[in-house]
């Protein structure tokens, strides 16, 4: 299977706002945020065809997102998952000791997983403290 | 509410002329009366000397730079001196914490443990109003109101070119209820407005980029507009072209600015200009080589002009925190230390700027503003137009207060430190403070912290002194008035820690340890006047075109004070 | 009839917009229609009427599963374990007033709590570079009024801050910036085109968290030096043009924003951002501004800086005086270390926005939710309470990102019931007392409502 290494940011956007806004169990915030955009290039090399679920690993965790081309651009290198709980599953919690965990600028590996499901948020966090009542 | 009786203290009462006479004073439902029963709480002051509440005219306590202070200056947490006890933290008293701009909690705390009952925010930014009330309501047991800036505000420019003064006085009249505020604050008139762009005026006659206004213009058109509304308090203004050499000049043209305008007013207030933190405007020299004192030329004039009052804005020798709305001032101290720099422009207002700032005693400069200030006080005659300050914190700590006194009053005390200077010499050479033999009285002390600021601010009913009817503020200070100690160290003891103090006929303070969280009060001035529908007008277009906020989000909402004491004031038409 | 109510607080994001119209039903317990704010806003408003919005505390079982309990039996709840607790951690605060800020204070001190807010995973740099460096800065009036240079360096704010650039920086028509947009321009740094970069009239495409090399270029460039041709994937030229535009302003404005904060060098970016603020000073006005994220984020830091002399990160365990060291006293570090051992989330979602090991370790104590809606915190806690929501239904004094206060007003009546921040952490506290058997101390103001019978007395 192709991977990818890429460089991961986390950040805002007004479709993940609005989404929040409503409930982070709506299925908004589930389209908002449950995507990681990518250069088209990047996509190419690691086999990933676009609206594809892809398997993102980081240093401390992986997640299932939905690999798209950016709705804002980003240049071959880097990828871009927003803010949010499905970018926190790979996150790197430490601080170069100022309290701040890295959200951006930290090494994934992408690779393709078009037979993976996408797991809610619910499932995601309640899951990952042992939570989790509903199905996998 | 209990009765108290304050017993066989030395009382000291400048507002009576009552001058260490041994007597009594009592207290009923929150004011001093002339007697009370005998179920009334006994606080023995015998062998101590009895006074009312300290009145601080000029202290930055409270708002968005003194917060600026606390928030960017980590460091001065580890100065704090002495933390929450045990005891206090059993009793639930609030955490403590900062030295030269201690958190609200210490404010509190520390102004009480000195037997202050009143305290003046000396400049709140108008749009930052709600901020410095919600620190005054979270500051304990003292008293306080808040001084807004006008001196370089768009409506006041624009109407003084004009020469518009009941525009002013009406536009002035509608700020202060918007803010609670007590009075007019002048800070650099003209000069931070031109900060806006990077500028300054360092004249009288500077004329403000835009605005075509002259610093002179703004200075006599607010004392105008001030006796034009007759508030409680005078104009109170922090010159031009603070803390550089030679700028006394400046400061006695301002100064005589005062002859052409007479104070009106039904507050038994005669000055219709404060002059404050006179030490930083009374510098000669071309430079900080030649840097000396003009503490002698500067009072020769304050003496004879009655219109004026001012206090000292004594440099303490310590660490500490700089911070004013002279936003180009601070940018100008920061070149020279460079330190860390806070700044913040404020839209259609003012500014203000922040720098950490260490006045060394092996610094040359610092030691000569340390005697000017003492020699400012001691050059005075009359001293109930003479205030101590150490304009709270950018000359010191007010928690240095007590250490002031001691100077003042022990020549002993300033010619010690003053001898162990490393540039003794020198500073010596640069001031007259050496030659200057006068110590002066607990009664002098009295008037500059107690009578003479309560009448300057127009509050000489309420604060200041000992009289049946005035506010029950009663410190106890341990200190024999027909002894006093030999040790000028004992009397900055006895200033530091009052043995009882009383606010608003409650005991807060017992030997120096506070007991209670007191019941403080906002002072604010409110003008009734008629509507004036130009400035009206000129109001809501404002806000609707420069501000950012809304004009409903901006006038401060009564429950941020709670405990408001409001002076009204009618302006007739 | 229904009722529309004018400049009304929106609170979302940092630019805490006070201009925004509601409309509500004749007996202002709905919100029909919300004019002028941002799509976030506007849900935010609508959020509110939602009537599957909790009412009542809910305590999770031994089975896993949540029951709806009192509010009496929540707060003794709340008390208790706050008073076992060694060390509880409470955090949140970006999304309540400050009146909700001040009331935690109390409890803090008294459970001898770690307090701090989501600077902690936000700003928290921007704090360190300004306990280094100061913060030479303005209110949002300024920028609307004066600056023709806009910077906008690793932020987003047509995502983030969807009114900021229309109030304040990029549109509007100020005092001295009649012609709005046409008079000013605009830079945009950032390693992605972002929509914001797409408006601004020079986009710096530098390679990501790379961005102290290029403040440092920066200032070399305005000292007079050379630079190398390349830095940080932007050329000599480009770099030269933009500091030579930033210099040239009779009014420059850098607004930063998470792109700094949370990637490599952190503080050291702010750090270089206000030396480079600091330099530009020298040849004309310059000022900085932290995009700060949410309406009252800036709120926290105000208060607890008043009370506590720190804005965050501030440990009171020690009882006698309060302590801050990001890096040990912060959330992050504190949970990864399994230094607390009970966790307050308040007006925010930790469970959706910390890193998912910190809420794995955070999990294993109890944890106390506060907030008016569901949310991943309240979803995986011991114990959720519901709220009013400040600015929607609780009115308070928050403040924008510029540090100016605003007094945000209810515009509908509250869910019966339910009590704001404020109440409930009251509330919480004289519970801590009754259980520890101390008096209850109130400053004066807080007497006047607790004891209305006291006299306020001159």
């Amino acid at each position: 299977m192709p991977k990818i290494s890429l460089n991961m940011i986390t950040q805002r956007s007004i479709e993940e706002g609005a989404a929040m806004e409503k409930g982070k169990t709506n299925p908004d915030y589930f389209d908002a945020c449950s995507i990681c955009e990518m250069h088209p290039d990047d996509m190419k090399k690691a086999g990933i065809w676009k609206n594809t679920n892809v398997l993102v690993t980081s240093e401390c965790g992986s997640v299932i997102v939905k690999a798209i081309t950016a709705t804002q651009y980003v240049p071959p290198g880097l990828a871009h998952i927003r803010q949010g709980v499905w970018a926190n599953q790979v996150v790197p919690p430490r601080t170069q000791s100022t309290g701040t965990p890295q959200y951006s600028g930290f090494p994934v590996t992408i690779e393709p997983a078009p037979d993976e499901k996408l797991k809610t948020a619910l499932q995601l966090v309640q899951g990952s403290v042992g939570l989790w009542k509903g199905g996998q | 509410m209990a009765e108290i009786i304050v017993k066989g203290g030395f009382i000291i009462d400048p507002t009576r002329k009552i001058d260490g006479d041994v007597g009594d004073v009592a207290i009923k439902d929150g004011k001093i009366v002339d007697k009370v029963s005998s179920s009334a709480k006994v606080i023995d002051a015998k062998g101590k000397v009895v006074m009312a509440g300290g009145v601080d005219v000029h202290s930055h306590v409270a708002g968005p730079k003194v917060n600026v202070g606390r928030l960017f200056r980590p460091e001065d947490k580890l100065l704090s001196g002495f933390c929450r006890s045990g005891m206090a933290q059993k009793n639930g008293y609030r955490m403590e914490s900062g030295f030269s701009v201690p958190s609200t909690f210490k404010t509190g705390y520390d102004y009480a443990r000195m037997g202050y009952g009143f305290v003046m925010e000396a400049a709140m930014p108008p749009i930052h109003s709600p901020h410095v009330h919600e620190e005054i309501h979270d500051t304990p047991i003292i008293d306080e109101a808040a001084l807004p800036v006008f001196g370089n505000n768009w409506f006041v420019m624009d109407y003084l070119k004009k020469g518009e003064v009941e525009n002013t006085g009406a536009y002035i009249a509608w700020l202060l209820k918007a803010t609670k505020g007590f009075g007019i604050k002048v800070v650099n008139p003209g000069g931070t407005a031109a900060w806006g762009w990077g500028l300054n005026c360092l004249t009288l006659d500077d004329p403000v980029p835009y605005f075509e206004v002259t610093p002179r213009e703004i200075i006599t058109g607010l004392m105008q507009a001030n006796e034009y509304l007759g508030l409680p308090h005078s104009m109170h203004v922090h010159q031009n072209d603070l803390g550089n050499p030679g700028n006394y000049q400046l400061t006695l043209d301002s100064l005589k600015l005062t002859e052409t305008v007479k104070p009106k007013n039904k507050f038994g207030r005669e000055q219709v200009m404060h002059s404050t933190h006179l030490q930083f405007h009374s510098y000669g020299g071309t430079g900080w080589g030649d840097f000396e004192s003009k503490a002698k030329e500067v009072m020769d004039y304050v003496n004879k002009n009655k219109a004026i009052t001012v206090d000292t804005g004594n440099v303490t020798l310590d660490e500490t925190t700089t911070m004013t709305a002279d936003g180009p001032f601070e940018h100008h101290l920061n070149g020279l230390n460079h330190l860390k720099w806070c700044n913040v422009d404020v839209e259609m207002e003012t500014a203000a700027g922040v720098v950490p700032y260490v006045y060394d005693p092996n610094i040359k400069v610092c030691d000569i503003q340390w005697a000017i200030g003492l020699e400012l006080a001691l050059y005075a005659k009359d001293m109930n137009r003479i205030f101590i300050t150490t304009d709270h914190p950018n000359a010191g700590p007010f928690t240095r207060y007590p250490r002031v006194i001691k100077w003042l009053m022990s020549r002993k005390a300033r010619e010690d430190l003053l001898s162990s200077f490393k540039h003794k010499d020198k500073v010596i050479a640069a001031t007259t403070l050496h030659q200057l033999e006068r110590e002066l009285t607990l009664f002098e002390i009295a008037q500059m912290t107690r009578s003479g600021p309560a009448k300057c601010l127009g509050m000489s009913n309420i604060y200041g002194g000992l009289a049946p009817g005035m506010s029950a503020d009663v410190a106890v200070i341990d200190l024999n008035y027909k002894n006093m100690p030999g040790d000028p160290e004992q009397i900055e003891k006895a200033f530091q820690r009052a043995a009882c103090f009383i606010k608003s006929g409650e005991v807060v303070v017992k030997d120096g340890e506070v007991v209670s969280n007191g019941h403080k009060k906002t002072v604010w001035v409110n003008v009734k006047m008629p509507e004036n529908p130009q400035v009206t007008r000129d109001i809501t277009q404002s806000f609707t075109k420069d501000y950012t906020v809304d004009i409903i989000n901006y006038q401060v909402r009564d429950y941020l004070a709670p405990h408001p004491y409001v002076i009204d004031v009618d302006v007739e038409a | 009839m229904p009722k529309l109510i004018k400049g009304v607080g929106c609170p979302y994001c940092g630019s805490s917009c006070d201009d925004i119209e509601v409309l509500v039903s004749d007996d202002e317990t709905r919100i029909l229609e919300v004019h002028n704010a941002c799509i976030i806003g506007t849900n935010l408003f609508h959020h509110a009427n939602d009537p599957t919005r909790p009412r009542l505390p809910r305590q999770r079982q031994p089975d896993g599963s949540v029951k709806e309990i009192p509010y009496e039996e929540a707060i003794d709840y709340f008390a208790k374990t706050l008073l076992a607790a060694k060390k509880p951690l409470i955090y949140g605060f970006g999304s309540t007033n400050c009146e909700g800020m001040s009331a935690v204070g109390r409890i803090a001190e008294k459970a001898g709590a770690v307090l701090d807010n989501c600077a902690t995973i936000c700003h928290g740099p921007s704090f360190l570079a300004m306990f280094d460096n100061g913060y030479p800065s303005c209110t949002l009036g300024e920028a609307k009024n004066r600056a023709d240079v806009v910077v906008f360096w690793g932020c987003n704010p047509m995502h983030a801050h969807p009114r900021h650039t229309s109030r304040y920086s990029i549109f509007p028509r100020g005092y001295f910036t009649q012609k709005g947009q046409m008079q000013r321009t605009v830079l945009c740094v950032d390693p992605r085109e972002t929509d914001t970069a797409k408006l601004a009239d020079h986009h710096l495409m530098l390679d990501q968290s790379h961005d102290y090399e290029l403040f440092d270029a920066f200032r070399t460039v305005l000292r007079g030096f050379d630079i190398p041709e390349v830095v940080a994937g932007i050329p000599r030229e480009k770099i030269k043009e933009a500091a030579e535009i930033m210099k040239k302003a009779k009014f420059c404005m850098i607004f930063f924003g998470m792109g700094c904060t949370h990637t490599d060098g952190r503080n050291h970016n702010i750090d270089a951002a206000i030396s480079l603020t600091r330099d530009l000073n020298e040849h004309t006005k310059c000022s900085i501004m932290a995009m700060r994220g949410h309406y009252n984020i800036a709120g926290p830091g105000q208060v607890w800086s008043w009370q506590f002399g720190f804005p965050y990160c501030i440990d009171l365990t020690k009882g006698s005086h309060a302590h801050m060291n990001p890096g040990e006293t912060s959330s992050i570090d504190l949970a990864m270390r399994d230094e607390v051992d009970c966790f307050v989330n308040v007006g925010t979602d930790a469970g959706a926005h910390f890193p998912i090991q910190a809420v794995q370790h955070l999990k294993k104590h109890p944890w106390i939710t506060v907030d008016p809606n569901f949310c991943m915190a309240s979803e995986i806690a011991d114990l959720h309470i519901p709220v009013r929501i400040a600015g929607v239904d609780e009115p308070g004094v928050v403040y924008r990102m510029d540090n100016v206060p605003i007094q945000f007003r209810a515009v509908i009546k509250g869910l019966p019931g339910v009590p704001s921040d404020e109440e409930l952490f009251d509330m919480v506290y004289e519970r801590m007392c009754e259980l520890t058997n101390t008096a209850p101390i109130w400053l004066a103001a807080k007497e006047d409502r607790k004891y209305p019978q006291n006299p306020a007395v001159i």
